[in-house]
């Protein structure tokens, strides 16, 4: 049985921990401003409280010119505990979210390499969006 | 963006049999149902058989059916057996100019936002009833 719920600052250190493993990035405090009250930080956990996975997200308006959508900043799932819908769950109670806050579109940005999360947010339904990413070099 | 033929048909018999992995069907069914040539679609079957995807297929009435894993299949995987990887391109003219290398790195980048696209989507994603 999985447990999802807003994250509280004791979860921060497995939060941090978990992402550093898999992204090989410790990054302690992006993970603090993420308990920000405009923000959604939700983690999943097991019946005995062991984090299983959390994921990032904030309404925004007017980015880029676009009317208001919800934004999935980062999802991240314990390996060992993947293909068990850990995800879905945590996508669909932040899309709850985004919901009540009246927004009707969610948007993410996902490296075009990484097919497992490209694939992953494909299964959720979501397609192209309207925007296209650019990027320069400025080394 | 214009699929050749064959990997046309090839997407086609393989989301039409992965929808029901029970089911079998013919190459003559599958072109009727979806109005291309059925001599075509049968050697288009034998590619797929041969990567695995489906079985079956003894003489001209032989059924098909499929042998995948819905989930770990992508579209890119059916595209990949039909259509050159873009590295293994035969080399055109004028690519050695700067006109030609600077054409070469936007069209690139239009094929790698195409394979990643096509990468994304699995049989199972694609055959999802839309919301």
């Amino acid at each position: 049985m999985v447990a999802i719920r807003p994250a509280q600052a004791s979860d921060l250190p497995a939060i941090s921990a978990l992402d550093a493993r898999l992204t090989g990035l410790d990054k302690p405090q992006y993970w603090r401003d993420m308990l920000a009250p405009e923000r959604n930080l939700l983690v999943a956990e097991s019946e005995a409280g062991k984090l299983l996975g959390f994921i990032a997200g904030e309404v925004r308006a007017w980015e880029f010119g676009q009317p208001a959508a919800g934004w999935v900043f980062a999802i991240q799932i314990e390996p060992k505990q993947r293909e068990r819908g850990v995800a879905s769950a945590l996508f669909e109670a932040l899309v709850s979210r985004f919901r009540e806050k009246g927004v009707t579109r969610v948007r993410t940005l996902v490296d075009r390499k990484d097919h497992l999360i490209l694939s992953f947010f494909r299964a959720q339904g979501m397609v192209a969006g309207p925007s296209l990413q650019l990027d320069m070099d400025l080394a | 963006m214009k699929l050749q033929t064959g990997t046309r048909l090839g997407l086609y018999a393989v989301l039409e049999l992965a929808r029901d992995p029970e089911r079998t069907l013919s190459a003559a069914d599958l072109a009727e149902r979806f109005g291309v040539s059925s001599h075509h679609l049968a050697k288009v079957l034998r590619t797929l058989a041969a990567a695995g995807l489906v079985r079956g297929g003894r003489g001209a009435s032989g059924g098909y059916r499929f042998t995948g894993n819905r989930r770990r299949t992508t579209l890119m995987d059916i595209v990949a057996l039909f259509e050159p990887a873009p590295g293994q391109r035969a080399k055109e003219p004028g690519e050695d100019t700067d006109i030609g290398a600077a054409l070469q790195r936007v069209l690139l980048e239009v094929d790698e936002i195409a394979e990643a696209t096509l990468r994304s989507i699995s049989l199972e994603t694609m055959l999802k009833p839309r919301r």
